[in-house]
């Protein structure tokens, strides 16, 4: 059996004259989590949408374990759980109600449908609201029951299309612990989400989408190798340093970048390990800081230096 | 006071915003009313919609032929010659509101009627229980021209100059010892100058019909009804109410898969491992179970509050039922296939129903309509549906005629079916 559980090979896909994805390549291997992120009209969707079969592409080949994903091919349905962006669930039934229904159309019945059900309700938290109609649930436990549902015929691919939006934090953090769960159990993910925190949280593997094109395609610590700067110190000072001394400061060891605004400085650091030798060498200076922060650069900050916009843009 | 007309402004704006439901809004009221001012009479200068009648004519003496004559020179009447075997069939099945039979006799009788000379003839006369306003109508009619005739030939006619000679002489030999018949006598020897000055060629055509006389004939009505049956009114009501409100249901089917494309959830159905037909006909299946369950629920009503009953055959009762439901469910479908928003959709079908249903027959009896729009209905599948129910129950007709209406229902629900799969798969080959 094959190491890699997704093949994404050159897919393209276009509504009339927009190119909504383009040449988009990536795989995913048995086990691993793949992040997807990219702005609002990037294209992640309509991936995610072939992935799973439901528009087909115009250009390229998707394969999951080795098999073609061709429109209606329920062999490969068979294989992938999905957690649409948009509720999928049935505000009329009840919880179980709708994981019932959802699990006899893979197949589930009987004693078996009725084990997995209980199983899924346990792993988000919903076992004792079983019986209530999610149109008395708040918006995380509606997301939770949105994920059971396409966790009952244990995927071997798990696809999430942002599955926190709209979600209040304690509820974030529930759909959180039942994803690393299966995670731990060997279940493949992709992850599609603007909060970046989540998927750094979660991913071993990030490709960047931009404009339908994937600007990136790497672990998490191979990407912020790619930015110039790991990390950025704060310092507040009770008196303005000079302009010699900002000068000096870009000249120390790891130093990127210095912004003098009022008393504070702003320095970008090669890495955060840096920001010590630069306080002791304005402590040196006579510069003593009255208040220091660092902050270690993030997913948002890689979009940015990849793309040169915004994710929310 | 700016607030207030800001408010007033932004709902007109709203209101002419929505071109759809503003042009429903105004073609809903027009078309409607211009259907029922039209079946009700329209502008005088229209016509109105005329009575199907069955003329069985079994006499062909002069009089019975110029009421055949007259009858059918009527303008509110379209009459038809028929046997009286197909004239009572057509009446029973609503294919005609009455049936006219003339009896061998009739002429003579008619005649000797007029004075109460003998038995008075009769006039068998056929209608559908459901079309009582019909049947004074026609009655009505017929009375007119039969006196007409009788008292045209009475003052001209060879029948009724025999008829006088024959009673003149038969007089004489009694006028001595009867003073009454004396009175008789002179009556008739009135008629008889009468009948010389008619035979005149200026004034035959215009003889004045004798005062105190009485009606030639009687008629013998008789509602035409298949079996014990007896005609309930609220049969046809519940039928015609069933069928639209059930026909709401299946735009609510068909406006719930508009919904679940909008919200996501038909992707992930399809997502699944199922056919987009499986999807398709679950929803069909799940809607027929539906309108069927509805249908036997607002019948069991009616029979246990209304003693509406199905004096036709049963099984035909549930077979004209279960196609109306499938073709109810295929309607659905039809309106998830080509509505583009689950709002458009509604408005459009809700028009739809209704025209299809007023032209079935729900609202008002189809017999009413005019004779080309009795004929246009026929395409109309909700006729099939009502006509179906009405010929199970107040009718109490064979599986031959629910068979008729299943077999047309079913046709509609492949028609439907077959556009809504074409419309679905080909949606489904351009993504």
């Amino acid at each position: 059996m094959s190491d890699v559980i997704l093949g994404v090979n050159r897919v393209s896909k276009s509504f009339g004259d927009r190119c909504a994805v383009d040449a988009v390549s990536f795989q995913i291997k048995r086990g691993q989590t793949l992040g997807l992120i990219g702005p609002n009209g990037a294209g992640k969707s309509t991936t995610v949408s072939m992935i799973c079969g439901l528009l087909r592409p115009d250009h390229g080949e998707i394969s999951i374990n080795g098999q073609p994903v061709v429109g209606g091919d329920n062999t490969v349905k068979k294989m992938i759980g999905l957690v649409p962006q948009d509720l999928a669930i049935y505000d009329e039934l009840s919880a179980r109600e709708n994981l019932k229904l959802f699990g006899a159309l893979y197949g589930l019945k009987g004693a078996v449908l009725k084990t997995r059900c209980d199983a899924v309700l346990v792993l988000v938290n919903l076992e004792d609201r079983a019986a209530d109609k999610p149109s008395g649930f708040s918006g995380g436990m509606k997301r939770r029951l949105n994920i059971a549902a396409a966790l009952l015929h244990e995927p071997q691919l798990l696809i999430l299309d942002e599955p926190t939006v709209g979600v209040d934090p304690q509820s974030r953090n529930a759909i959180f612990d039942s994803l690393e769960i299966l995670k731990d159990r060997g279940c493949s993910l992709i992850y599609t989400s603007h909060y970046m925190e989540e998927v750094e949280r979660l991913a071993d593997q990030i490709v960047v989408i931009d404009h339908g094109r994937v600007v990136a395609d790497e672990s998490p610590a191979m990407l912020y190798q790619r930015l110039p700067a790991q990390a950025a110190l704060t310092v507040d000072f009770s008196v303005a340093p000079g302009a010699d001394i900002v000068a000096a400061m870009g000249l120390q060891p790891g130093v990127k970048c210095v912004q003098m605004q009022d008393h504070q400085l702003k320095i970008a650091l090669a890495h955060a390990d840096h920001g010590l030798g630069v306080l002791q060498w304005l402590v040196a200076q006579g510069l003593p800081p009255v208040h220091y922060a660092t902050a270690k650069a993030n997913l948002e900050d890689i979009f940015l230096t990849l793309t040169g916009r915004s994710l929310r843009d | 006071m700016t607030a207030l007309l800001a408010l007033i402004r932004k709902d007109i704006l709203l209101f002419f915003g929505d071109r759809r439901a503003l042009i429903l809004t105004i073609l809903m009221p027009i078309v409607l009313g211009a259907f029922f001012g039209y079946i009700f009479g329209g502008s005088p200068k229209e016509d109105a919609g005329k009575i199907d009648v069955a003329l069985v004519m079994q006499d062909d003496s002069t009089i019975a032929r110029n009421i055949g004559a007259a009858l059918k020179n009527d303008a509110s009447l379209n009459v038809i010659e028929l046997n009286v075997d197909d004239a009572r069939q057509k009446v029973l099945k609503g294919k005609l509101s009455a049936a006219i039979v003339i009896p061998t006799g009739f002429g003579d009788a008619s005649i000797k009627g007029l004075f109460g000379a003998g038995a008075k003839p009769e006039i068998a006369l056929y209608y559908d229980p459901s079309q009582t306003a019909v049947l004074q109508m026609t009655k009505g009619l017929l009375t007119q021209h039969a006196m007409q005739v009788v008292t045209a030939e009475l003052a001209g006619g060879e029948t009724g100059k025999k008829f006088v000679a024959d009673s003149l002489a038969e007089l004489e030999a009694k006028v001595a010892s009867h003073s009454e018949n004396k009175a008789l006598r002179n009556v008739l020897s009135s008629v008889k100058e009468l009948q010389i000055e008619n035979s005149k060629p200026a004034l035959s055509a215009s003889a004045p019909a004798a005062s105190g006389l009485t009606l030639p004939f009687v008629t013998r009505d008789e509602a035409m009804i298949s079996g014990p049956a007896r005609y309930n009114g609220y049969a046809h009501s519940f039928a015609g109410m069933s069928v639209q409100f059930i026909l709401f249901m299946g735009i609510d089917a068909g406006i719930s898969l508009l919904l679940a494309r909008r919200l996501g959830l038909w992707n992930r159905l399809l997502a699944a491992p199922v056919s987009l037909s499986s999807i398709l006909a679950a929803r069909a299946a799940s809607c027929t179970l539906i309108a069927f369950a509805l249908l036997c629920i607002i019948f069991i009503v009616a029979g246990l509050v209304f003693e509406v009953r199905i004096t036709g055959d049963l099984l035909g009762f549930l077979g004209v039922g279960l196609c109306f439901a499938i073709m109810t469910a295929t309607f659905g479908l039809l309106i998830a296939a080509f509505g583009k928003t689950p709002e458009a959709a509604r408005s459009m079908a809700i028009f739809a129903t209704l025209i299809m249903v007023m032209l079935g027959g729900a609202w008002v009896p189809s017999f009413i309509f005019p004779q080309w729009m009795q004929t246009a209905t026929l395409f109309v599948p909700t006729r099939w549906a009502v006509d179906g129910f009405d010929a199970m129950t107040w009718r109490g007709l064979g599986i031959d005629v629910a068979l008729e209406s299943m077999i047309v229902q079913i046709a509609f629900a492949l028609l439907f079916g077959s556009l809504a799969i074409w419309k679905f798969r080909r949606e489904a080959e351009r993504i």
